[in-house]
Formats: C-alpha cells, sequence, structure tokens
C-alpha cells in the first residue's frame, strides 16, 4: 500500500544518520539532532533504572507496618532521591529530550533544530547535573523531600542538600536550552507549506511545553541558588531570624513545579494525540481546540502554584482564588480527553501497543485529574494534604500519564528512530501487564490515603497493611512489564524486523523519510501540501501526488 | 508551493550553516533565539524582584535606613556609564550593518572600555560595604556582618549606619543580602557580555562582520542593552527609593 507520497530515495544501499558514522567521537561531539536524542534516551533510562531501585525500596519497607528494613533516616533519603531523579532526570526529559528532539525538525521539515549546537551542549549541561546529584546520592544523600522546603533545607538537614540542589540548578538550564530550540525551531523552520494549522499535535504540545520551560525553570534556578547560598553562609531572605519569609520559598517554588507537572504531560498528550488519530485513522475532532487548549493548559498552569500552600498559612482569600483557577486548568485539559473520544468514535481503530498506551493514557490520566479537582477544593485537600491519597493522584498524572505517553510514543516511533519493527506481541503483552500493574500499585494508595495514611513515614498503622501489600504487589508486576519492553526494544535494535519508512501507512511528513532516516532528515526540502492527519482515500493520495510532480516540474 | 522551489541552498554564503535555508532564515532564527533567552533571563532576575517587593513592603523603614547607606554618586556615575555603553553599543550594531569596520571596532572597544568601568565602580562599592562591616552573615569568614550604628545626636559620620525609627539591624541584613544577591548577579552578567563582546571585536578585527553577516553583532547588543535595563530597574529600587525619609 503505497497511499502516502515520500521524499525518500530509493532502497538501494542507503546512508542514515546510525551508519552515517561510526567511532565513539561521531556521537559525543555529534549535532545532528537525531542522533543527541538517542544520546538523551540512554541516560533518561540510566536515571530511570536508579530512580525506579528507590521506589522498589520503597515498596519493599512499606511491605509490612513497622520500620524495620530501612530506617526512618534512610527512608527519608530514599524517598526524597526517588522523587528528585524521577522527576528532573527523567520525567521532566523524558518526551521532549528524546522523542521532541528526533521529531521537533522531523515533523515540520527542518534539517535539524535551529540550534545543534546548543542541542548538543544542553546533552552535556544535563549530564553534568546528574554527574553532580549522583555524587551527592553517593556522598551521603539528600534527606529534604524534592520539594527542599525550607527552614528545614537550609539550616535543620544534615545531607548533601547543596550538592543535590546544583544538580537540579544545572540539568534546568538544559530544559531552558531545550525549550528555546524549540521555540526557534517551530517559528523559523518550517517547510514550504507547513503552516500554523497544518502542524501536528505533537508539535502544538512541545510549543506548549517550550513555554513553560523557557518561563518557569529560571525561577526554580534562582530560588535553588538562593537556598544554596543562605545554607552556606547562615543568613538569607528565607530565614526566618531576619525576618524572612519561609512561604516565599514554597511560592517560589511552586511557580516552577506546578508548572513542572504540565512539562511532563503536555508532551505526552501530544504523543497521545498523534496516537488517537493515526490509529483511528481519521482527522483528529477538533484540532484548533486541542491545539489551543495546550496553550491554555501552559498559560493556565502558571496561576494555579498556590493550591500547593492552602495548609500553609497563605490568606483564605488566595486559597479561594487558586482554587477557582486550578479547576479552571481542568477546562482544557477536558478538551483534550472529549476531542480524542470524539475522534474514536467510527474510526478505524487497530489496537497496537502504541494504542494501548494511549487509550491507557486517557484512562489513568482522567482518573488523575478528577481527583485534581478533588485535591483543588478548599476543604477536601485540608483532609487528604500530605496523605498517600496524594501520591496516588500524582501518580497518576506523572506515570499513568507522562510515562504511558512516552511509552506509546516510543513504540510508535521506534521502527522510524531505529529502523527495525518491535515484537508485536510482546508488546501487547507488556502494555497490559503495566496497565494491571500500576492501577494495583496506586488505585489502593487512593483509599489508604482516604482513610488517614501519612506520606513520607516508613511506619504505619497496621490497619493500612492491606493497602500496602497490594500497592507493594502491583508495583513489583509494574517493574516486571517495564523490564519487558527494556528487553525486546534492545534486542529488536539488532533481530527486529527491518522497518519501511511508512510502517503505518500514515500522512505525517517523518514517515514521508527513509526509516532510519539519513542525516539530513530529507534529500530535498518537503514541500507540505496536505493537513495534518489527511486520510484520504489512497487513489486520491496518488493523484494529488502526480499533481505536485508536474507542478514542481514545470517550475524547474 | 513556488516559494518553496524558490529557495536555493545558498552554499556559496560562507556564514550559512548547513541546516538553514538562506541567510533570513538564519537570521531571524538567531534574533527569535535571544530575545527568548532574554525572556527567560527575566525571569531569572523576576524571582529576586519579588523577594525585593515582598520585603521593601513588610520593611520599609529598615529597607530605606539600608538604601541611605549606598553611595548615591557612585550609584549615578555607573548608571550615566551603563546608558553610554548601550549607546557605543547600538552605534556598533549600526557601523556593522553599513560595513563601517573601523567605527565598529571602535565603538566595541569604547563598550567594553565602559563596562570594565562599570565594574571597577561596583567593585569599589562592594570594597566600601566591606570596611563597613555591611556583607551579610558569613559570606567573607572572619567578617561578619556588624556595622557600627549612628547614635541619635552625634556628628554625622558616613561609615556609620543610621538607623530610621523601626528599622533593626536584621531587617538591614536582608536588605544588604538582596542588594549583594542582585547587583552580584547583575554583575555575573556584566562580566559574561565583556567575554562576548571581546569575542566579537576579535571577529570584527579579522572583518568578519559586514551589511551580509552582522547577527552575532546584533544578538551581543540585545543582550547588552537587556543586562543595562536590569541595572536601570536596579538603581532606583536600591538606590533611590526612601531617600526622602533620611530628614525626618
Amino acid at each position: 500500500m503505497k497511499a502516502f507520497e515520500t521524499f525518500e530515495t530509493p532502497a538501494a544501499a542507503r546512508v542514515n544518520y546510525i551508519n552515517a558514522q561510526y567511532g565513539l567521537k561521531s556521537w559525543l561531539l555529534t549535532k545532528d539532532h537525531k542522533r543527541i536524542a538517542l544520546l538523551y534516551l540512554g541516560s533518561i533510562s540510566f536515571f530511570f533504572l536508579v530512580g525506579g531501585v528507590y521506589a522498589m525500596l520503597i515498596r519493599l519497607e512499606l511491605l509490612t507496618p513497622q520500620g524495620d528494613l530501612l530506617s526512618s533516616a534512610t527512608y527519608n533519603k530514599v524517598f526524597t532521591q526517588h522523587g528528585i531523579i524521577m522527576i528532573f532526570f527523567f520525567l521532566i526529559p523524558s518526551i521532549p529530550a528524546t522523542l521532541g528532539n528526533f521529531l521537533v525538525p522531523m515533523m515540520i521539515g527542518a534539517k535539524d533544530l535551529a540550534f545543534p549546537r546548543i542541542n548538543l551542549l544542553s546533552w552535556y549541561i544535563y549530564l553534568l547535573g546528574g554527574i553532580v546529584t549522583i555524587y551527592a546520592l553517593l556522598a551521603g544523600g539528600v534527606d529534604t523531600g524534592w520539594t527542599f522546603y525550607v527552614p528545614y533545607s537550609t539550616t535543620f538537614s544534615n545531607s548533601y542538600v547543596i550538592a543535590a540542589g546544583l544538580g537540579i540548578f544545572i540539568s534546568g538550564f538544559s530544559s531552558i536550552l531545550t525549550g528555546l530550540n524549540f521555540i526557534v525551531t517551530i517559528h523559523t523552520m518550517r517547510a514550504p507549506g507547513m503552516t500554523w494549522f497544518r502542524l501536528p499535535l505533537f508539535i502544538w504540545a512541545h510549543y506548549a511545553t517550550s513555554l513553560v520551560m523557557i518561563l518557569g525553570t529560571p525561577v526554580v534556578a534562582i530560588t535553588i541558588l538562593l537556598l544554596a547560598f543562605e545554607r552556606l553562609t547562615h543568613v538569607g531572605i528565607f530565614d526566618p531570624a531576619n525576618g524572612g519569609d519561609p512561604v516565599l520559598f514554597q511560592h517560589l517554588f511552586w511557580f516552577y513545579s506546578h508548572p513542572a507537572v504540565y512539562i511532563m504531560v503536555l508532551p505526552s498528550m501530544g504523543v497521545v494525540s498523534e496516537l488517537i488519530a493515526n490509529f483511528s485513522r481519521k482527522n483528529i475532532f477538533g484540532y484548533r481546540f486541542v491545539a489551543f487548549s495546550s496553550l491554555a493548559i501552559a498559560v493556565f498552569g502558571f496561576l494555579v502554584w498556590g493550591h500547593h500552600l492552602f495548609v500553609a498559612s497563605q490568606s483564605v482569600y488566595a486559597g479561594m482564588v487558586f482554587s477557582f483557577l486550578s479547576f479552571a486548568v481542568a477546562i482544557p485539559s477536558a478538551i483534550k480527553v472529549f476531542n480524542w473520544t470524539a475522534t474514536l468514535y467510527k474510526g478505524s481503530i487497530s489496537y497496537d501497543t502504541p494504542m494501548l498506551y494511549a487509550l491507557g493514557f486517557i484512562g489513568l490520566f482522567t482518573v488523575g485529574g478528577m481527583t485534581g479537582l478533588f485535591l483543588a477544593s478548599l476543604a477536601i485537600d485540608v483532609h487528604v494534604s500530605d496523605t498517600y491519597f496524594i501520591v496516588a493522584h500524582f501518580h497518576y498524572i506523572m506515570v499513568g500519564g507522562a510515562l504511558f505517553g512516552y511509552l506509546g510514543g516510543l513504540h510508535y516511533w521506534w521502527p522510524k528512530i531505529s529502523g527495525r519493527m518491535y515484537p508485536e506481541g510482546w508488546g501487547r503483552f507488556s502494555a497490559l501487564v503495566i496497565f494491571v500493574g500500576f492501577n494495583l500499585t496506586f488505585l489502593p494508595q487512593f483509599v489508604a490515603g482516604y482513610l488517614g495514611m501519612p506520606r513520607r513515614y516508613h511506619a504505619y498503622p497496621p490497619e493500612f497493611q492491606v493497602f500496602n501489600v497490594l500497592s507493594s504487589a502491583g508495583a513489583s508486576i509494574l517493574g516486571f512489564g517495564l523490564l519487558i519492553p527494556a528487553i525486546y526494544l534492545v534486542w529488536s535494535m539488532r533481530y527486529g524486523k527491518h522497518a519501511e519508512a511508512n510502517p503505518w501507512h500514515l500522512p505525517g511528513l517523518e514517515w514521508r523519510t527513509a526509516s532510519p532516516p539519513p542525516t539530513e532528515n530529507f534529500l530535498t526540502t518537503p514541500i507540505v501540501t496536505w493537513e495534518a492527519y489527511e486520510f484520504a482515500p489512497p487513489e486520491e493520495m496518488q493523484v494529488i501526488g502526480k499533481m505536485r510532480e508536474e507542478a514542481v516540474s514545470s517550475e524547474q | 508551493m513556488a516559494e518553496g522551489v524558490a529557495i536555493k541552498h545558498e552554499a556559496s554564503q560562507a556564514a550559512l550553516q548547513h541546516h538553514f535555508e538562506n541567510m533570513e532564515q538564519q537570521r531571524e532564527a538567531s534574533a527569535l533565539g535571544m530575545w527568548v533567552f532574554l525572556v527567560t533571563e527575566l525571569m531569572f532576575f523576576g524571582g529576586m524582584f519579588l523577594a525585593y517587593t515582598l520585603y521593601r513592603t513588610k520593611f520599609p523603614a529598615a529597607f530605606a535606613s539600608a538604601s541611605n547607606h549606598l553611595d548615591l554618586t557612585l550609584g549615578m556615575v555607573n548608571t550615566i556609564v551603563l546608558i553610554l555603553s548601550s549607546f557605543t553599543m547600538a552605534l556598533a550594531v549600526y557601523s556593522s550593518q553599513v560595513g563601517k569596520r573601523r567605527n565598529q571596532i571602535v565603538c566595541l572597544v569604547l563598550t567594553i572600555v565602559l563596562g570594565l568601568t562599570f565594574l571597577g565602580i561596583k567593585a569599589v562599592e562592594y570594597y566600601d560595604k566591606y570596611e563597613d562591616h555591611l556583607i551579610p552573615g558569613q559570606l567573607i569568614p572572619g567578617r561578619p556582618f556588624k556595622p557600627e550604628v549612628q547614635e541619635p545626636g552625634t556628628p554625622y559620620d558616613k561609615h556609620k549606619l543610621h538607623l530610621l525609627p523601626g528599622a533593626t539591624l536584621k531587617n538591614v541584613e536582608m536588605f544588604f543580602w538582596i542588594y549583594f544577591a542582585m547587583t552580584g548577579m547583575h554583575a555575573l552578567h556584566m562580566i559574561i557580555g565583556v567575554g562576548v563582546l571581546s569575542v566579537i571585536l576579535f571577529f570584527s578585527w579579522r572583518g568578519r562582520y559586514g551589511p551580509e553577516y552582522h547577527n552575532p553583532v546584533e544578538i551581543s547588543g540585545l543582550y547588552w542593552h537587556f543586562v543595562d535595563i536590569i541595572w536601570i530597574f536596579l538603581f532606583p529600587l536600591l538606590y533611590l527609593l526612601g531617600r526622602h525619609l533620611e530628614h525626618m
């Protein structure tokens, strides 16, 4: 089936971005966005493994009500480091730095990102931040919680707060540079004919994500810098001894860290928009609404940070405003969910692995989002603040949302990235295992939290044990489920079936070049004459393709 | 469609990087990149401006007392120096656009000299603070924050801190913490700016920039003006506000 015209070369011995050059140096000094995406893929997988080991330690400790496996001091470090590694070194770079890096130029028909050297620099900065953080973990760890609340972090903690903070500060610049690169690339490097409303929704989502990255990250950078100096010199602006206000830290911290949730989930929404439209073989329902809802989430996301301070001496009127705005941010998210559902309606749906992840995303994100509304309500938040209800809620967004989107996208674009197909049967099986394991892990936590089990303790009253045993059992299933793709994706790089240029038969620009693509993505600058998700009958597409060829040849 | 075909890859242009279609696209990308970066910088300083606003509202007397202790003359001279440097920077950009290489080099040298002058004066000011024991906390080991306070009725001594009613030393220390954080961060940006301009100067001495290709000069200019504007806000906030309260 050759439904869509391609800009690829004949299948003769092709030079692609992977075999264009060999040797370690050609990878470490590369300016090719596709190679940098693979460098990122390797490093974030490493950090995901580290964060996963901490998660397993947490679940093992909580298997029994007594604090028997880890001392309370060690447990504090374990959950802190789980949070820091997973948030700053896995979730935030996950989709943008790997899939985004690989696909943003390809989807808009560019040869590379606007600033290839800055792109490589961002990976080195990320790595440096990671090394500094790993040093903090090895030297003795950090126990403040990933939120670094003052005055504990500035005055009382005896752990490696400055080193961990420095690691986050450094890695923040890598995400700023990635965001900067995406914004400039999307503005200036679109191929002829690729208008704003022909952009795939993945690009809109990444544009919105980049806005959050460039506007939010510098604020947390200066906050952590001030915190580190305060800890170093024992005086500063958060110190109550000088008349300082610890709540100012919480405001500055959440001004970034709430929008950071959207850095994690917006790219995932972009992936899911692609998957839902393409695996239903239908144009997305309400393209402009889905596109603008990404921007709306990015904008509203900056106005809701105060819902983290409902129990932190914030004025009740500020609380009411933030509560209202937090409800408002649910609207663009709901628009997306409804539009995805409407896209599925009467679509010709195929249940390939990526689609399973996308469907899982819709369900889990809805649960995570709806429980978020519980937390945005002033009174209920007081009841469930700092309980496992919160833990379950944000894991539904970060794992059920961000991670499912990431895995779905990784499978979907794997043929393009590696040039090989992954084993479909194993893919579907592991998607199912991950879905079951995830729900078994985190559903019981909603109940335990609602009944009053506090977070961040290594021991708990025995009546909560049943939920924790369920949760730990689920975590082992989840861990097992995640191992399967880790194994078969690596396996497929060597033994997988060779992928065609367009294995899914889709209209997107990234599918109209070879798999894996040549170094400059397209051999000629592509000219875009179709709308995003334009699924026309194959005969019609051939006619359009001929017309285009004639037009091109007559002008040359 | 015609537009896409008409664009040819201008490989003959040495300054054109391989992934851009033409010089215009490259120029647009680098200018937009710098603007986006400056937005980031603005948010970076924004956190400190927020802290300043909060504590100034909370402790007006202490902030006015501390602010009055700053050297207005040096601050004023520095403001003029920086505005002048922005002027010479703008001239440097203009000269490179119209291809006057000699003017371009002269203006860049002037800008760098003015930037260094600013940093020198800033260093003198910092040293004065050091002399008066105004460095907050243990920032300098062995030199804790411990200014002498002027007693009411004693003759005026510019090295002593004149505390307004309601001001406490602890809150004055807070002002100096913010003062050093903000001006220090600004000075760091100035140092980076001088470094960037030195590189630009080197290449412009080699004759790389002309009417065809001058975006590095342009975007360095944008950065320089931005750092200048930060100071334009810092100067009144730190040096001027509350000065009239001196004689109350």
